[in-house]
């Protein structure tokens, strides 16, 4: 649902979700559909597990020996709760400095408004092809699929957006998006689909990332616009940051005339000292290093180095939907590190392809029906146990099973009919609330069990719950029948 | 209704405005009480850089070319930031100064010697800021070999430490270790598209 009206629009308006029909935050089927094909599918278990089981092992080291972790963990918090509260001052403050310092700031109320600022951007710059940094917000947008529509190629840089490129595929992990892929699989790939590539290509990953650097040296040096995600911008300052390991984000950053970042309006910290707390959070909670490889912080344009063109489009897109719901909102802290899904006992086994948006694990399964509407997104919260680990893995603390509650039930209250949950909820209210009722229908618990053999579970509508559980056999005596015989 | 043109500016600030307007909690106020400063170790800096495999080399400033020398090969070309101490660089290598140099000269030399802004002994990381002993970014980028000379006055223990000496309006490049991946079955490897390999030259 999306509401567009450009006149005498009152000073505020009502926060608005992110429209359906362009980007990636839903998906063709439920989570339980979905989920069931990827738990059928052993070589995507095998990897998955052997990806999160490595990460979580790496990442529990580094942050053992970052003593005031927790403190860290509670200033990130509390900063990012801070920022939320006064975003729209902040973000003018944003765009007064990076307006002051030669950049240009763009504003798009969604998907449709971002991807058309960037594909007029590209085009008044006459280029056909762009080089792009590994960004959610870009894929969020569906960046790439309109600028095809539009006649530009945008080229992954990131080796795994590669390999998800170059295969046709969806990314699959926030930090590793072909997580899901093994050597053999990306061998393949690189051999049917990288121009120019050595048939003799060995599987092994220095051989298969020696390819890739081959393969997009001369598309860095000659490719006149590039496009970038943001991981955090200072509003005090007007600096923008990129966290990578590759330094296709330096290359992209550095090399093009023209630069094109992407963010989400929350991306915005208030001030240049708050980085020191990120800066420490996200790479240990991310891929598990005490610093990743390359950090690049630039202030609008520098004479003579870099990029001489800067734009910044800042992107609402259901953000402001998000922020609305006092509860919901915490999910705006997320700094994309990952570490939730890498603790998820439901990610582990279903994989991020089954949670259909580009944001998978726990951290999808609130932000994506808070950002699209709970109706396009409602199996969502349910695609976890609530078993905590996410809450605590996250280096910003979001409280993921307190959201995941939260939005079951606007899940449920949005349904427009009834359902076998909703049914029974209101007949055991009912019966509940009338005991000789409820003693009559414990005694027929019982003679169910006489005329119905063992695990053949409940009659419609109620055999979903059983088809996959055990249904307890009722006692020989109730308790009330215990309690009246004592 | 009378109005001029709303911009999409105007929605999107005034949506957040209206998100935030029914109130909520006021946050609590952000405490600092985690580690702001500690002594310095350039040890723990040279064993944290090895960690990233980094090559770390101790020398005087006198003997800063001597070792340069025995890192790249005789008649290599490098790449050299024009406000690099001369006394720096080797006479066996061939200094190419930047002074506008096109990509394509800079991706093909051996090599690029720059100095540094600052470094993190707890994290292992290199902070370059563009000064003139430095250069533009592109200058450590495509080179496959980049050798940074550090003075010891110039390590601090910790991240926070670090951002209180930087310039913000600076182009900032924070290096931990050469280029690396480990995007195929979480494998690393080092160097995909930055230098792989990084040689830090460590002063007293």
């Amino acid at each position: 649902m999306t509401r567009r009206t450009f006149l005498g629009m009152p000073a505020t308006a009502p926060p608005v979700t992110a429209p359906a029909g362009v980007g990636h935050l839903r998906g063709d089927e439920s989570f339980p559909d979905a989920a069931r094909r990827s738990l059928a599918d052993p070589q995507l278990r095998r990897n998955l597990r052997h990806a999160t089981t490595t990460i979580r092992a790496k990442s529990a080291g580094v942050i053992d020996e970052q003593a005031d972790w927790e403190q860290l963990r509670a200033a990130g918090a509390a900063i990012k709760a801070d920022t939320l509260h006064r975003l729209p001052d902040l973000l003018e403050q944003l765009e007064e400095k990076v307006t002051g310092a030669g950049g240009v700031v763009h504003w798009a109320a969604d998907a449709i408004e971002a991807n058309r600022i960037v594909t007029d951007l590209v085009r008044a710059a006459g280029a056909d092809r762009v080089i792009k940094v590994k960004s959610m917000a870009t894929q969020e947008i569906g960046l790439n699929e309109a600028l095809e529509a539009a006649g530009i190629t945008p080229v992954e840089t990131d080796l795994a957006e590669l390999i998800v490129q170059l295969g046709d595929d969806r990314p699959s992990h926030i930090l590793v998006p072909a997580i899901h892929r093994n050597r053999a699989e990306i061998r393949e790939i690189f051999l049917r689909e990288m121009p120019g590539v050595d048939p003799a290509l060995a599987d092994d990953p220095t051989a298969l990332a020696a390819a890739a650097r081959r393969f997009l040296r001369e598309t860095f040096l000659s490719t006149p616009v590039a496009v970038s995600g943001a991981n955090f911008a200072v509003a005090e300052t007007g600096t923008l940051a990129v966290v990578e390991s590759e330094g296709n984000g330096r290359m992209c950053l550095t090399v093009p005339d023209t630069l094109i970042t992407v963010m989400g309006v929350e991306k915005v910290v208030p001030t240049w000292r708050d980085l020191e707390v990120f800066l420490q959070l996200l790479p240990r909670a991310s891929t598990g290093e005490r610093m990743n490889p390359y950090t690049s912080m630039w202030t609008g344009v520098t004479p003579g180095d870099g990029p001489q063109a800067f734009h910044l489009v800042l992107l609402d897109n259901g953000r402001s939907a998000v922020l609305a719901d006092e509860v919901g909102r915490q999910a705006l802290r997320c700094i994309r590190c990952s570490a939730c899904l890498n603790v998820c006992p439901v990610y582990e086994r279903a994989g991020g392809h089954a949670y259909g948006s580009v944001y998978p694990g726990p951290i999808g399964a609130v932000l994506s029906p808070q950002l699209t509407g709970i109706e396009d997104n409602a199996s969502l919260p349910y695609a976890s146990t609530l078993c905590g680990a996410c809450y605590d893995a996250c280096p910003v603390k979001i409280n993921i099973p307190e959201l995941l509650v939260h939005l079951r039930a606007e899940a449920v209250e949005s349904r427009p009919r009834p359902t076998a949950e909703s049914i029974a909820m209101a007949a055991a209210a009912y019966t509940m609330d009338r005991p000789r009722l409820y003693a009559a229908g414990q005694r027929a618990a019982r003679l169910s069990r006489l005329a119905g053999r063992r695990g053949r579970g409940l009659p419609p509508p109620l055999n979903g719950w059983t088809a996959s559980r055990d249904l307890p056999e009722p006692p020989a005596q109730t308790f009330r029948e215990w309690w009246a015989g004592r | 209704m009378v109005g001029r043109a709303v911009t999409s500016r105007d929605l999107v600030l005034g949506r957040l405005r209206a998100a935030l307007a029914t109130g909520g909690p006021a946050p609590a106020p952000v405490s600092r009480d985690y580690v702001q400063a500690d002594t310095v170790d350039v040890d723990q800096l040279a064993q944290r850089l090895t960690d990233y495999r980094a090559h770390v080399h101790r020398a005087t400033e006198a003997a800063v070319a001597d070792t340069i020398a025995d890192l790249l090969p005789a008649g290599a070309t490098v790449v050299v930031p024009p406000g690099l101490p001369p006394a720096w660089l080797p006479s066996t290598v061939t200094a190419l100064t930047d002074d506008g140099l096109d990509h394509g000269r800079i991706g093909a030399a051996d090599a690029v010697v720059t100095a540094a802004a600052v470094a993190i002994a707890q994290t292992g990381t290199i902070v370059l800021d563009g000064s003139p002993d430095q250069g533009r970014r592109v200058l450590s980028l495509l080179p496959d070999r980049h050798v940074c000379v550090l003075r010891a006055e110039q390590v601090v223990a910790t991240v926070p430490e670090a951002l209180a000496r930087l310039t913000p309006h600076r182009p900032l490049t924070w290096i931990s270790g050469p280029s690396a991946t480990s995007d195929i079955e979480l494998i690393r490897v080092e160097g995909v598209h930055g230098p792989r390999h990084l040689h830090v030259v460590l002063l007293p």
